[in-house]
C-alpha cells in the first residue's frame, strides 16, 4: 500500500510563539480513513493546513504522494453568487478544464452527493446540510487521491450529522481516497475511520493510534453495537487521559 | 408564477390590484414624504410669514404658476439642468472607473494599500471649495472644470467601498483559490470582484448622489459656456427672483431623488440576481 501522506517528526510553532504541534508523525495509505481527535486548541487545523501545503512546518518534514488534493472547511465556504452546480465546477474552472468536460463532472458530483435536481440553487436558497454536501461535491470532483477534512459536519444539528456521515463513509467506499478528518465527535470518528489518532492538548502530540476494524460501507446500526460502544469507549479514555 | 406575469399583461383584476398594491406600498411613504413638505412650507408662508415678508417663500402654487407655464423661464432652466445632468453623469462614469482602478491597484498587496491609501484619504479630506479656484486657473471655467470638480467630490466612497468589498472574501475561500493554484487574475475576477459587488453598489449609491451636487457646485463656480442648475441658481439669487429661485431648487432636488433612486433600483436588481433571490 502507498503512503499518501506521511509526516515525520512534524513540529509547528507560530512567529507568535504558540507551538501548536509537537513531535507529531503520522501517516495515511491509500484506502485509509483516519480521524484526528483533540482538545480544542491542539492544533488539528493546523495539522490539516500542513499536510495540504497552506502553511510550511517549522520542524520535520511532510510527504504527500497525490496527484489531487481536496479540502472540505469547516464552514461550507461556497461562493454565494455561484449556483450549486457552478460551485463545485470551480476548480475544474480554475485549472482551465474544458466547460462541457467539467459541467458534466460537477453534475455526477452533485448527483453522487444527493442533490439532483437542485443545481441552479444558490448557497442562500440551501439548507446547511445541502451546503456541507455542495462542498463535499466540490471536493470529490476532482477525484482527489487524498481528501482532508476539517470538522465539516461540526456547525449541523445530530440528525443531519448522521446523515452525513452515513454518506460521507459510502462515499468512501465507493471513491477510496486516503482520508484525513479532524472532528471533535468521538463516536463520528469511530463510525467513519479506519483508524482514530488520538490528540494531547496544547502542544498537540499523538498519544494513541486506534484501529476499527469494520468494512464499508457502515451500516447505521452500527452505533448501537456493543463493540461500537466499546471503541468509542476506548477513543474516550485515552482523550480523557491527556487533555 | 401565472400565465398572467409571464407575459406581463394580467388577464384577471386580481392581478392588476395586487400590482397596484405592491407600487402604493413603494411610492406610498415617498408621496407621504413630500406631502409633509408641501405642509410645512405652505404653513411657514400663510402663518409663520407676515404679508411683507410673504416674498421670502412664495407659496408652491404661485411657483409652479409663474415658472411651469412660461416657456421663458422654462426652457432655459431645462437647458441648464440638462447640461448639469451631463456633468453629474459624465463625472460619475470617471468616478467609477478610477475608483474600481484604483482600488483593485490598493488590494493587489498590504504593501500597496499602505503606500495609495493616503492619496486617497487627503482627496477625501482637502474641502472642495478651497480647490475650486485652484481647478478654474487651471482648467478653465467651462465643461472640464466642472467634471474635475464632480469627479473629486464623487471618488471617494467609490474607492473605499470598493476596496471594502475586494477584501471582504473570506480567508478560506482564499485558502480554496491557492489550493487550485489560482493565478493573480483568477483570484481578482472569480473571487474578490464578485465578493465585492455587493459594496461596489453601496459606493455607486452615494457617489450618485455626490455627483449631482459636485456638478451643481461645479456649474455655481464655473460660469463659461451654457449654464447648469448652479449657474442659474446664482443668477435667480442675485436678481432675488424667487420663484424662479424655489423651481431651480425644485428641479435639482427631483434629480438628486431621481438619480439615487436608480441606483437603488439597480442596486436591488443586480444584486438580487447575483444571489439568487429574483431566479428567473
Ligand atoms: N496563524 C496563526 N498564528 C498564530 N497562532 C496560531 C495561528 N493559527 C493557529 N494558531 C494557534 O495554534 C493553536 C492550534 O490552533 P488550531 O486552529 O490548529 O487548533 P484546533 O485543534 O484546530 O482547534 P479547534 O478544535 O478549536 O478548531 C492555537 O493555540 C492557535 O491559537
Ligand atoms: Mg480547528
Amino acid at each position: 500500500m502507498t503512503r499518501t501522506l506521511v509526516l515525520d517528526d512534524v513540529t509547528k510553532a507560530f512567529p507568535t510563539g504558540t507551538v501548536a504541534l509537537e513531535r507529531v508523525s503520522l501517516s495515511v495509505a491509500a484506502g485509509e480513513f483516519v480521524s484526528v481527535v483533540g482538545p480544542s486548541g491542539c492544533g488539528k487545523s493546523t495539522l490539516l493546513r500542513l499536510a495540504s501545503g497552506l502553511d510550511e512546518v517549522t520542524g520535520g518534514g511532510i510527504e504527500v504522494n497525490a496527484t489531487s488534493t481536496s479540502y472540505v472547511f469547516q464552514e461550507a465556504t461556497l461562493l454565494e453568487w455561484r449556483s450549486a452546480l457552478r460551485n463545485v465546477e470551480l476548480v475544474g474552472e480554475l485549472r482551465g478544464a474544458p466547460k462541457a468536460d467539467r459541467r458534466r463532472r460537477a453534475q455526477e458530483a452533485l448527483d453522487l452527493v444527493g442533490l439532483s435536481g437542485f443545481e441552479k440553487q444558490h448557497p442562500r436558497q440551501l439548507s446547511g446540510g445541502m451546503r456541507m454536501r455542495v462542498s463535499i461535491a466540490r471536493a470529490l470532483v476532482a477525484e482527489p487521491d487524498l481528501a482532508l477534512f476539517d470538522e465539516p459536519f461540526g456547525a449541523l444539528d445530530e440528525i443531519t450529522r448522521l446523515r452525513m456521515q452515513t454518506e460521507l463513509q459510502s462515499l468512501f467506499a465507493l471513491k477510496n481516497f486516503a482520508g484525513l478528518f479532524i472532528t471533535h465527535s468521538v463516536s463520528e470518528a469511530v463510525y467513519l475511520s479506519t483508524r482514530v489518532v488520538v490528540m494531547s492538548g496544547r502542544p498537540g502530540r499523538v498519544v494513541a493510534d486506534i484501529p476499527v476494524p469494520w468494512s464499508y460501507p457502515r451500516p447505521p446500526e452500527l452505533r448501537y453495537e456493543p463493540e461500537f460502544a466499546a471503541l468509542t469507549g476506548e477513543v474516550s479514555a485515552a482523550l480523557g487521559e491527556h487533555s | 408564477m401565472s400565465a398572467a406575469d409571464l407575459n406581463g399583461r394580467p388577464q384577471n383584476g386580481t392581478g392588476a390590484r395586487r400590482r397596484l398594491v405592491a407600487a402604493g406600498a413603494k411610492v406610498g411613504p415617498l408621496l407621504a414624504a413630500v406631502a409633509g413638505i408641501v405642509a410645512v412650507w405652505y404653513l411657514v408662508t400663510y402663518v409663520v410669514l407676515s404679508p411683507e415678508r410673504r416674498f421670502l417663500l412664495p407659496p408652491l402654487h404661485q411657483v409652479l404658476g409663474t415658472t411651469l407655464g412660461n416657456p421663458n423661464v422654462m426652457a432655459p432652466m431645462l437647458d441648464a439642468l440638462g447640461q448639469t445632468v451631463g456633468v453629474a453623469l459624465s463625472g460619475l462614469a470617471i468616478a467609477v472607473a478610477l475608483g474600481i482602478g484604483y482600488a483593485v491597484v490598493m488590494a493587489q498587496s498590504g504593501w500597496a494599500e499602505k503606500v495609495l491609501y493616503p492619496y486617497a484619504v487627503i482627496l477625501q479630506t482637502i474641502p472642495i471649495l478651497a480647490l475650486t479656484p485652484l481647478i478654474g486657473i487651471w482648467m478653465g471655467y467651462g465643461f472640464g472644470a466642472r467634471i474635475v470638480v464632480c469627479v473629486i467630490i464623487a471618488l471617494f466612497p467609490m474607492i473605499a467601498n470598493t476596496l471594502f468589498g475586494l477584501q471582504s472574501a473570506r480567508p478560506a475561500a482564499h485558502d480554496l483559490f491557492t489550493l487550485s493554484r489560482a493565478t493573480r487574475a483568477q483570484r481578482l475576477f472569480k473571487l474578490q470582484f464578485p465578493a465585492a459587488l455587493p459594496s461596489i453598489f453601496t459606493g455607486l449609491r452615494n457617489a450618485a448622489g455626490l455627483s449631482v451636487i459636485g456638478a451643481i457646485v461645479g456649474d455655481f463656480f464655473f460660469q463659461q459656456g451654457l449654464p447648469g442648475v448652479g449657474g442659474l441658481l446664482r443668477i435667480y439669487t442675485l436678481r432675488l427672483n424667487m420663484d424662479a429661485l424655489f423651481m431651480a431648487i425644485i428641479l435639482t432636488a427631483l434629480f438628486g431623488v431621481a438619480m439615487f433612486s436608480v441606483f437603488a433600483a439597480l442596486d436591488r436588481a443586480v444584486i438580487g440576481r447575483w444571489y439568487g433571490r429574483g431566479t428567473p
